[in-house]
């Protein structure tokens, strides 16, 4: 769909020369895998088991089936690896404190003891990471690589509202115009010698772009509710009503994450 | 670190973050008009462009939230753009859990719908004066950025005490963001209100009809 493919990975854009945009991509094509249905609901349930998962084993495990998952849709390696250790970094900041702050008997390594560690604030610490990156991984498997447009249809056939269907696929449909346009602006702006810095100039000039994309973009939206009166729209897609049923083949994998899911609750009991 | 991950955050907190979504969500999207969608979603695909823009600060960098002017564009329909955002940034990116996007949202979308009523009043009371309604942009950008680094401290303080240092910590790095934004929404408002002001009025005929088409 887009030439933003290829950097889009990190979902970021920088001030200054290369940007980064957002993949619309799906990472795999129409054919092959599950019915989208499935892997929408089956994520949601994964991360809400994981979420209520109490010991490190059991989430060890659902780690290793979301890397499973991962590699079967064959999530491209690298960009993920980048967005975890990105996400990684982040909860560094929120989680290098609890083993000062839990109270409770200090850290043991080899016998040996580290008295301002806590041994339960350092497990809470390693549990949080594995439940987040679990779900992570999941998701970017399971969802991510239906790309947003099959996404949206997806939900729309999960019975989302007709409105917020509608708007997801506006707002996903309008995301690689507006990137182009601002990187136009952008392109304008260094022309002119403009230089991005941690300075009142930069802040104001960034928001004049940004106003005067609000501007054209409004106006664009009207021509495309125009357009789209021209043709007879009437508040609905009707493709999205798309109800093809699950197949045998669905129902086996769906029986079988259900099944993988029930053990790792299992394990996690017991434990 | 308005995006919190999934396995922070208690049982609790979750499920009020989730339910306070969904209510504003569907409260959102009931008052918003069929033929205002392609509006909303294309400023919403303004705003998402918007976060992703990296600024320098010293030897780092910050990206902007932008639930300020989201809120004062969209008013109650910033509920569910937020979580049309969020959801793609979870999905394409993995920017925040899933299991959080409720208290993601809610942490989000509160802030700006406060902030766009508050504008809307100010432009009332004063009518046709646009020094009044840039500086309302600026408190409101300033604003939706330190309700948003409150709202995600105390969703992580009533996970737990042994994250209150975490809470103080996330209400320190919004600070500099909180100045960047108040600028930066000034300058948009500035100049949406100097060429194109019809796009900030709020659109309360259409909100009259509660979103449902005529027979």
């Amino acid at each position: 769909m887009t030439a933003i493919a290829d950097t889009g990975m990190s979902g970021r854009t920088s001030l200054d020369g290369a940007v980064l945009g957002p993949s619309l991509d799906p990472v795999w094509g129409e054919g092959g895998g599950a019915d989208p249905r499935l892997r929408v609901v089956g994520a949601a349930l994964f991360a809400l088991l994981v979420v209520a998962l109490q010991h490190l084993p059991a989430l060890l495990a659902a780690l290793a089936m979301a890397g499973g998952a991962a590699v079967t849709v064959r999530l491209p390696l690298g960009a993920t690896v980048r967005r975890l250790l990105a996400m990684d970094g982040f909860m560094v900041l929120a989680l290098a404190s609890l083993p000062f702050t839990v109270p409770g008997a200090p850290l043991a390594v080899g016998g040996m003891a580290l008295p301002p560690l806590s041994a339960p604030g350092t497990w809470q610490a390693l549990t949080i990471l594995a439940k987040a990156n679990a779900v992570m991984l999941m998701t970017l498997a399971l969802v991510g690589a239906l790309g947003p447009v099959r996404l949206g249809r997806t939900l729309a056939r999960l019975g989302a509202p007709d409105k917020l269907v509608h708007l997801f696929l506006f707002t996903v449909r309008y995301l690689d115009v507006l990137n182009r346009e601002y990187r136009r602006l952008r392109t304008a702006m260094r022309a002119r010698g403009f230089v991005a810095g941690a300075n009142r100039h930069t802040w104001r000039s960034i928001g004049w772009l940004f106003g005067m994309l609000m501007v054209r973009s409004l106006e664009r939206s009207e021509r495309i509710a125009a357009a789209m009166r021209c043709r007879g729209f009437t508040g609905r897609f009707p493709n999205l009503a798309d109800d093809r049923p699950l197949s045998a083949r669905d129902w086996g994998i769906g029986l079988a994450a259900l099944a993988a899911m029930a053990a790792l609750g299992l394990v996690d009991v017991l434990w | 670190m308005a995006h919190i991950p999934d396995g922070v955050l208690s049982m609790p907190v979750l499920a009020a973050g989730i339910a306070v979504s969904a209510a504003g969500c569907a409260y959102g999207l009931k008052r918003l008009h069929p033929d205002r969608i392609p509006q909303v979603g294309v400023l919403s695909s303004v705003f998402f462009v918007a976060s992703l823009v990296h600024f320098p600060v010293g030897p780092s960098s910050v990206h902007l939230i932008l639930n300020g002017l989201t809120g004062v564009a969209l008013g109650w329909a910033a509920f569910p753009a937020i979580l049309v955002a969020l959801l793609l940034q979870a999905v394409l990116f993995g920017f925040g859990g899933l299991v959080v996007l409720g208290v993601n949202v809610m942490n989000m979308a509160v802030p700006a719908v406060l902030c766009g009523l508050a504008f809307r009043r100010v432009r009332r009371a004063f009518p046709g004066n646009a020094r009044a309604a840039v500086t309302a942009a600026a408190l409101a950008g300033a604003a939706g950025v330190l309700l948003t680094g409150l709202a995600v401290a105390a969703s992580l303080a009533l996970s737990g005490r042994e994250f209150l240092t975490a809470a103080q910590l996330v209400v320190l790095t919004h600070l500099p963001v909180m100045v960047i934004e108040a600028v930066f929404t000034a300058a948009a408002v500035g100049l949406v209100l100097r060429v194109k002001p019809a796009v900030l009025d709020d659109p309360a005929p259409s909100d009259d009809e509660d979103g449902e088409e005529p027979p």
